[in-house]
């Protein structure tokens, strides 16, 4: 029923409920404004200097305006305590245990989107911004931490598991970014200083989107939603989902890396 | 003009009677205490700054329709550290986003709407002589000039005006160049000249009311000016103190606003750290929500008395309309956090900023409806002044019904910083506060000067205004629904998911452009209309409040005689009365 809106593809399992509140919100309003709308251009025309030379001084006498008051108020409070309020509880409270889900770590930083998992070990390893380095090392990840040592890191490219709660949490370097995913639903200030779970379960593959929209070259995008500098335009990242198998094997290839770059300092 | 029947007791110091010394040129039109001069100081300061912020937005609609693509003649004038070669940088880009929000809130509409229209109108329609506090209004105005001119300023420091938006967002701000000091202090002052203004306004209102006026015979317009006083006069504050401390953090070494750790460009950022990013967002809004009712307000007085006036019959439903109004001023500041429902609320905050914004917006409901009833039973008189003033009433609706989605947060979140937000506070303020502002031009014009303005010009001026502004912001909600961010210098062109719904950039640009070139009309019939527009009387449209008892234009001092209030301000098509209005001066 939301279609006629035109909201982007959906791919999360949260994001019906949004879409459903998003349509009937408007729904209501389009009730009201042809309501309201209808009432307004008849009087115009009706009541014309022209065809009615006298007002009248009382004007509308019965007190229907008053109950649609009422009506607005009662579906106002319905769309907010029977669906915005608990939705919006079960998006920040009812975050899932993170033994059940995939927990990222990404950090916004001027114009990018680092992305950080914890690897097998399921520890992030400790960071500090003494060891940023721009090129080499933009999260100052200390590889020297035992917890660290199976962490992967990635620019602008988050892969995820297709149907598995993922729980993100936002971080930034610098300015307040947006982590915004259109097709998931998800948007959340990232504010320096600060970290903030986000989660949510995408439940549609890249691969599967490329079919049902009919776009090869498909990819979920990441847009950042607050103006950030000169370069907010571009800072663009992608989501990856994958089945849990092929995900798997991305993480796997990436540990492999990990080693392989691990040899080399040896 | 009529006589007012009754002798009045003519107040202490009434104009005519005491003689003051001729005024030279400079006192009597340029540092003038007199609040009609004052008010047509600000109306025409505000109006060439709306157009000034109207022309910034003209240059942003070329890069967000065109992105990279060189402007012609113009781009170049504009040099090489802002469009080289023609083409726009996203830093220029930046500057005329934050600069169109800033001149348009804080320079355009506001100055006009409550410095303009609240100064020249609210001391008539009270039948005061002038302003309580003359030289404080005097005051108000140079500041509020001192904070324009350090606005337009900005733009030619080095690294060029603001660039973090009209809500100057930490740490973007903090750490931003030169332009952004100048911001602060053009706020700084032009803060200051609001609250000069509220303070004299509250006092005006309260003090000089003409015998007989009691506060629910005040003409609508006059209620809208009080709340908004008291809106401006407990809002600022806290933005000012809150730009003080900005300030501070960018001159004085101080971190309010900036928390450890800030690594810029991977250089660790070196400032004392500590601060709170969102202590900003919560002060700013503190204002900056009340501040989108004292744009709105002022506007819904000035469509009240037309619609009164060109019906010919009583507002419909005038105490609930004030008592709503009221309440809306109440609410208006307890909503302040919805702007920041995607900063990391819990439930228990997210829960209480949406429910306010659902009350406060009953009221708003309340004042509409009780308009758009007004209408029935009219005699409907569809002069230029009546045209704006019908039209705000579909366009406020919509600009207030498509607040709904994301005044609850779960809908705001796929919304929230798109286009659709965009497109809906531009229609409560463009076709909205704008037309009604418009509407006030045409209306009073006639007190100011003792002239009309053209009609036929004004209608080209509508009806070209009414489209393009629909056709410039309707397209909008189209892209915030399929969640294009707003503040993209390429207007989205990055992005995949923005393909499909690109094109409406060109439409909405070109949009813009035709109604700039309506608004020519307009300009051309404002100066024209000075010294050859058809001559009035006191009285031109048979009103009924007091500001048209006072000759056009009204003299220093404004009344012949103190006028008295004698019954409610629209007493328009009374049964058995000899004409179709009873004015409220006549006894």
């Amino acid at each position: 029923m939301t279609e006629w809106l035109g909201l982007p593809a959906l791919a999360s399992a949260h994001g019906g409920q949004i879409d459903s509140l998003i349509g009937w919100t408007h729904v209501f309003m389009l009730i009201l404004f042809v309501g309201w709308g209808g009432f307004f251009a008849y009087a115009l025309i009706r009541f014309r200097g022209s065809r009615h030379p006298v007002a009248n001084y009382t004007g509308v006498k019965s007190n229907t305006s008053k109950y649609s008051e009422i009506g607005v108020a009662v579906v106002e409070a319905i769309l907010l305590f029977a669906f915005s309020i608990p939705i919006w509880a079960a998006r920040v409270d009812h975050v899932p245990p993170e033994s059940e889900a995939l927990v990222v770590q990404v950090t916004g930083e001027q114009f990018a989107w680092n992305v950080h998992y914890a690897g097998p070990d399921r520890k992030f390893g400790r960071t500090d911004i003494k060891l940023i380095d721009l090129q080499s090392n933009p999260l100052g990840l200390d590889r020297s931490d035992p917890a660290a040592k199976d962490d992967v890191t990635t620019l602008n490219q988050l892969y995820l598991p297709v149907n598995k709660p993922i729980i993100v949490r936002l971080r930034s370097k610098d300015m307040i970014h947006s982590f915004g995913v259109p097709e998931f639903r998800v948007k959340q200030d990232a504010v320096p200083g600060l970290t903030i779970p986000i989660w949510f379960v995408p439940n549609v593959t890249t691969a599967e989107m490329r079919i049902r929209t009919g776009n090869p070259e498909f990819q979920y995008e990441i847009a950042c939603a607050q103006l950030c500098g000169l370069g907010h335009y571009r800072m663009r990242g992608f989501v990856t989902v994958q089945t849990a198998e092929e995900f798997q094997k991305w993480m796997d290839a990436e540990e492999e890396k990990l080693k392989g770059e691990s040899d080399v300092f040896k | 003009m009529t006589e007012p029947a009754a002798v009045a007791a003519p107040k202490p110091h009434i104009a005519h009677e005491v003689p003051h010394e001729a005024l030279g040129f400079w006192r009597k039109y340029v540092f003038s205490t007199d609040h009609k001069v004052i008010g047509i100081q600000y109306a025409i300061t505000g109006l060439l700054f709306l157009l000034f912020g109207f022309s910034l937005m003209m240059l942003m609609r070329w890069q967000l329709a065109y992105p990279g693509a060189a402007l012609p003649l113009l781009g170049r004038l504009l040099g090489e550290a802002r469009m080289p070669g023609g083409t726009m940088l996203p830093e220029f880009y930046n500057e005329l986003g934050a600069m169109h929000g800033t001149i348009m809130v804080f320079l355009g509409v506001v100055p006009l709407a409550v410095g303009g229209f609240g100064n020249f109108v609210v001391p008539l329609q009270i039948g005061a002589q002038d302003m309580a506090f003359p030289r404080l209004n005097m005051a108000s105005y140079w500041s509020f000039f001192l904070g324009g001119v350090t606005m337009l300023a900005s733009f030619l420091v080095p690294g060029g005006a603001a660039q973090g938006g009209w809500t100057s967002y930490t740490p973007l701000s903090v750490l931003a160049g030169t332009g952004q000091t100048m911001w602060l202090i053009g706020m700084i002052f032009l803060i200051t000249s609001s609250l000069l203004g509220a303070i004299n306004f509250i006092t005006t209102i309260i003090q000089l009311r003409a015998k007989g006026l009691t506060f629910l015979r005040f003409p609508f317009f006059v209620w809208t000016q009080f709340v908004t006083a008291f809106l401006l006069l407990l809002a600022f504050p806290p933005l000012e103190a809150a730009a003080v401390m900005q300030l501070m953090d960018r001159v004085a070494g101080t971190s309010f606003f900036l928390p450890s750790g800030l690594v810029v460009s991977g250089q660790v950022v070196a400032v004392a750290g500590g601060g709170n990013p969102l202590l900003w967002q919560h002060l700013f809004w503190f204002l900056a929500h009340p501040e989108v009712y004292v744009l709105i307000l002022p506007g819904m007085g000035i469509v009240a008395e037309i619609i009164a006036n060109n019906t010919r019959k009583p507002l419909w439903g005038y105490r609930s309309m004030v008592y709503s109004l009221v309440f809306l001023g109440f609410m208006s500041f307890i909503v302040w956090a919805h702007h920041m429902f995607m900063t990391g609320m819990g439930t228990a905050m997210a829960a209480f900023f949406q429910t306010t914004t659902m009350i406060i917006s009953i009221p708003s409901v309340v004042i509409l409806t009780a308009l758009i009833i007004s209408l029935w039973g009219g005699s409907i008189r569809f002069n230029t002044p009546m045209l704006f003033a019908v039209a705000f009433l579909p366009m406020f609706g919509i600009g207030g019904l498509t607040g709904l989605p994301l005044g609850l947060n779960v809908a705001d979140i796929p919304l929230h910083d798109t286009y659709y937000v965009i497109a809906h506070f531009h229609y409560v303020v463009a076709p909205g506060t704008i037309f009604a502002l418009f509407a006030g031009i045409y209306y009073w014009f006639p007190k100011a000067t003792g002239r009309k303005m053209n009609e036929t010009l004004g209608k080209i001026h509508f009806f070209g205004s009414l489209v393009c502004m629909n056709v410039v912001f309707m397209p909008m909600f189209l892209m915030g629904l399929a969640g294009v961010s707003r503040r993209l210098f390429d207007g989205g062109a990055s992005y995949a998911f923005a393909q499909p719904v690109l094109h409406l950039n060109v439409v909405s640009s070109w949009g813009a452009w035709t109604l700039a070139i309506f608004q020519i009309p307009f300009i051309f019939n404002f100066f024209w209309s000075i010294w050859k527009g058809e001559q009035t009387d006191g009285n031109p449209w048979q009103a009924t409040t007091i500001e048209w008892a006072a000759p056009s234009p009204p003299p220093h001092g404004n009344f012949p005689v103190a006028p008295e209030a004698y019954r409610g301000p629209y007493e328009y098509s009374v049964p058995g009365a000899a004409k179709d209005f009873l004015p409220q001066y006549e006894a």
